[in-house]
């Protein structure tokens, strides 16, 4: 939480950094990275992987978000943490709701 | 019968700057928003307070003979509906926070102004249908909405009181979504992270509860109103379902919720601890990250409400744990106001009275709150009236009365007015002795195996059931009190000064009440926060002269 | 000395940011604005994570608990049409981006278009939604009164026909309500994010954007891009459960 108290007009030159446009270019990159990922996804639930396919699905799904957060969304050109803050809380606190809720579910039948 | 005192009606305030029903309800300025808040949970705390006296009234005699069982449980249902959704969550932000946030941070406003007037609606909106509901007869299914009662078997207007609760709860993230982005990007220049107030510090920490926790709530609601609507069974054993399920998904909210209750309650005493210590706070760090630790273990504690509802035992053993880690930061907290006052130079106005009441009050259900996490005993006591003991002395002991002595530390700021000191005094000391002789019985009552949400009970336990009844009797005599006194003050009250208890903090040097735009010109904020050594004492007489 | 009026800037300087209109007068500089209004959209989208997690976190257990079941009724969605729906709202991230990229150059009627395709693309994705709720519907397969279930559970049909096992309606019923609770709320935020980018795409015509100021389309694009995000998510949990069997 670094981020300054807000300068007067009489202080700031609106001195933001300037916001990042992205290129055609980059955004069709990731484009396709994404359209060869959902391919892959597909594909790779006819294979049979057992318990990994489950977990290659999550994967793959994960990779995907990431570009969108990343790229599309601006995340990796932002100069703003606070940004990343809120979505490692809201993914942290996600995480907490499902695994102390399996944490339940996954040990009912030890004894 | 006194005399109305004239204000200087010269200066504008936000008060007279601008008149009719249209400039309050199409208002965006946040002291406005506050006190449309304030009409509407002090409307539904009297609404909740009823149910609580006429739980109380059944609870006289060992027989169920006052109302029939279904009707006694739609009785427990909407008091805690109504006390916990629409006055103790709402309560101090919608209030205390929406009116002190952006002046004690040196802003004109919150960062939305016209999402916090949503706000209001919304809760409006939730509020009228839980009001509907209970003109409709009622829910019983308890606040928690168990299932499969809630989805299934229940004839009562679960539907409606769920959606009452789902809207409000927007109107809740909202508002923390709100005060968030003001704290992060409207403060004034020199208003670093480390001079907040504690009081700003609080609402953050709660603020980040409200927008992480409440969707969860909100969707298992949607869940719930779908499975009764269409008979689904995801939280229905008949069906494959598991209502374990629900309780998981409830309580991941609703055990954070009583966080969202109490952490600005916290705020508001660390404000008056320092301020008739006339001392500047023990460990602002530790108090600032305190909140913080509160908010996030908050999270993970949740189970220790479904401790016997048939968790593995390895879970329970995981949240017990877990929940004694939560009770830390608060006892933190505890002890940094007692080495506050130590030394220090302390006086008993009522705001005084009441922080001394919260500290004692909330040691107490925090403490029986770790009597409850701790798995062997909770067996026993769980569902008991050990618990409802419990929850009051920290919801109400604690909340409560933090919320009142913030009404009254304020109230000069919000009204321009003085409230009279003695009958505040007085009052503050009512509550005290009507709380403790309500629900202090309500310990022995479970320890004992007095269930709760019973209407009848074996006769041994009835002496202790009248105490707890005559308790509630002096309690609410004790909360009319300040509502008939605040009313008095606004038209024969002595107009305030900008700081009648001389207290640090950029709310204290504006006019009582503050001017719409707050500031004339912003603040530069060069000082550290409390900083009591500068101000000296607390001065006797805090009048104006009348303004002719 | 604090008792005193605070040290004060002279308020005249701010005139000149307020002469941008976009700006409210609450706020002391465009970019303060900007940040707010972006740090409230992403709290806004934490809120959410939140909001779709509760019925991930349905979904995960009971998948956890009735896996073979919903395996099966997993293999009644079609995993074509769920495909294209997945590069559907792909393509319309894509449309988004160049769309703020559009605003940030000034182009008007770039801005438009790339709001206007996403709309379309918008509106695709929601017509295969509600072909195959149809055709769940044909075939009972809508959780309540109706609901009737009678399929093998994945790779029996390799065995002999008196030993093939059948799934659990039950749990069968309680996949298709998550389906439907899932996809349907989804649904939902794609409706409210399609009138969303009509009423933009209304202001962007107007002239009402531009570099000064795109903050509405920037964050209408986070929101639409998150829910693409949640898609990406749905597709392969719903649609792709032991398919390889």
């Amino acid at each position: 939480m670094t981020d300054q108290p807000v300068p007067t007009a009489a202080t700031a030159q609106d001195n933001s950094p300037h916001e990042h446009i992205s290129s055609v270019g980059s955004s069709v990159a990731i484009w396709l990275a994404l359209l060869a990922f959902t391919g892959l996804t597909v594909g790779a639930a006819f294979v049979e992987l057992g318990p990994l396919n489950t977990v290659a699905a999550l994967v793959i799904a994960t990779c995907k978000a990431i570009l969108v957060v990343l790229f599309f969304m601006h995340v990796k050109y932002t100069h703003e943490k606070l940004t990343g803050l809120v979505i490692v809380s809201a993914i942290f606190f996600l995480f907490i709701l499902l695994s102390l809720s399996m944490a339940d579910y996954a040990t009912r039948l030890w004894r | 019968m006194a005399t109305a005192v004239p204000v200087d009606l010269e200066r504008e305030n936000y008060l007279n700057a601008g008149y009719g029903i249209k400039s309050w309800l199409l208002t965006r300025d946040h002291k406005r928003i506050a006190l449309l808040y304030l009409l509407t949970i002090t409307f539904f705390f009297f609404i909740g307070g009823f149910f609580a006296l006429l739980i109380r009234l059944e609870l006289l005699t060992p027989a169920g003979d006052l109302v029939q069982s279904d009707t006694y449980n739609k009785l427990f249902t909407m008091h805690g509906m109504v006390m916990i959704f629409f006055f103790l969550i709402p309560g101090v932000p919608a209030v205390l926070g929406n009116f002190l946030i952006p002046i004690m941070i040196g802003a004109k406003d919150l960062a939305f102004p016209r999402l916090n007037l949503l706000s209001w609606y919304l809760f409006v909106a939730g509020g009228l249908l839980m009001f509907y509901t209970i003109l409709a007869g009622g829910v019983d299914t308890g606040w928690t909405f168990y299932t499969p009662l809630s989805t299934e078997f229940a004839k009562t207007n679960v539907i409606t009181a769920a959606l009452g609760v789902f809207v409000a709860g927007f109107a809740s993230i909202l508002t923390g979504l709100n005060f968030i982005v003001t704290i992060h990007r409207m403060r004034a220049p020199g208003m670093t992270w480390n001079r907040l107030p504690l009081f700003v510090w609080s609402h953050y920490a709660t603020s980040i509860i409200q927008v992480l926790g409440t969707p969860v709530v909100a969707i298992t609601i949607v869940l719930v109103a779908l499975e009764r609507l269409f008979h689904l069974g995801v939280f229905n054993p008949a069906l494959g379902g598991d209502p374990l399920l629900f309780q998981h998904l409830f309580w991941f909210y609703s055990h954070p919720a009583v966080y969202i209750m109490i952490l600005p309650g916290m705020g508001i005493v660390s404000e008056i601890v320092c301020c008739f210590s006339r001392k500047r706070i023990f460990g602002y760090k530790a108090m600032a990250l305190a909140v913080l630790g509160i908010a996030v273990i908050g999270f993970l504690v949740w189970a220790h409400h479904m401790f016997v509802a048939g968790i593995s035992l390895y879970a329970a053993l995981v949240f017990s744990l877990l929940s004694y880690f939560v009770a830390v930061p608060s006892a933190i907290k505890v002890f940094n106001w007692t080495a506050t006052m130590y030394k220090g130079s302390i006086t008993y106005q009522t705001p005084m009275l009441y922080a001394f009441a919260f500290i004692g009050l909330f040691t107490i259900g925090g403490l029986t709150g770790l009597f409850l996490a701790c798995l062997g005993i909770d067996v026993h006591v769980t569902d008991t009236y050990f618990v409802v003991a419990h929850f009051h002395y920290v919801m109400v002991g604690g909340m409560v009365v933090a919320y009142l002595a913030g009404m009254h530390f304020w109230w000069p700021k919000i009204s321009g007015r003085m409230y009279p000191e003695a009958w505040g005094k007085l009052a503050a000391l009512i509550v005290f002795i009507g709380f403790n002789l309500t629900f202090f019985p309500q310990f022995l009552l479970g320890y004992m195996g007095m269930p709760r949400r019973y209407h009848a009970y074996p006769p041994e336990f009835q002496i202790l059931n009248v105490l707890s009844t005559a308790g509630a009797t002096v309690l609410a005599v004790g909360y009319l009190l300040p509502m008939v006194y605040f009313l008095w003050s606004m038209r024969y009250g002595p107009p305030a000064p900008p700081n009648p208890w001389n207290a640090a903090g950029l709310e204290w040097m504006i006019p009582s009440p503050p001017p719409t735009s707050n500031f004339e010109e912003q603040p530069v904020v060069t000082w550290e926060a409390y900083n009591y050594d500068e101000l000296g004492e607390i001065p006797q007489k805090q009048e104006v002269p009348v303004a002719h | 000395m604090p008792t005193s009026p605070v040290a004060a800037v002279s308020g005249h300087e701010n005139d000149h940011a307020h002469d941008n209109p976009a700006l409210l007068h609450h706020f002391a500089t465009e970019s303060q604005q900007k940040n707010a209004a972006s740090l409230g959209m992403w709290l806004f989208l934490a809120q959410e994570v939140m909001f779709f997690g509760g019925m991930f976190c349905a979904y995960l257990i009971y998948r956890y608990k009735y896996f073979a079941d919903f395996g099966s009724a997993s293999q009644q969605l079609d995993i074509k049409l769920g495909a294209i729906n997945t590069v559907v709202l792909i393509c319309s991230s894509l449309t988004v981006v160049l769309g703020v990229r559009a605003a940030q150059l000034g182009k008007r009627m770039a801005l438009v278009f790339w709001l206007l395709a996403t709309i379309v693309l918008g509106f695709v994705f929601l017509g295969i939604k509600a072909d195959e709720y149809a055709e769940k519907f044909e075939k009972h397969h809508v959780p309540g009164a109706s609901f009737s279930y009678h399929e093998l559970l994945p790779s029996q049909e390799k065995l002999p026909p008196e030993d093939r096992q059948y799934a659990n309606p039950h749990h069968a019923e309680m996949y298709f309500s998550l389906y439907f609770a899932m996809t349907g709320m989804h649904a939902v935020h794609m409706i409210i994010g399609v009138v969303l980018f009509a009423y933009l795409a209304w202001m962007a015509w107007r002239g009402r954007y531009g570099p000064h100021y795109y903050t509405p389309v920037e964050n209408a694009g986070l929101y639409w891009h998150f829910v693409d995000i949640v898609w990406i998510y749905l597709f392969p949990l719903l649609y792709l459960i032991d398919r390889h069997r």
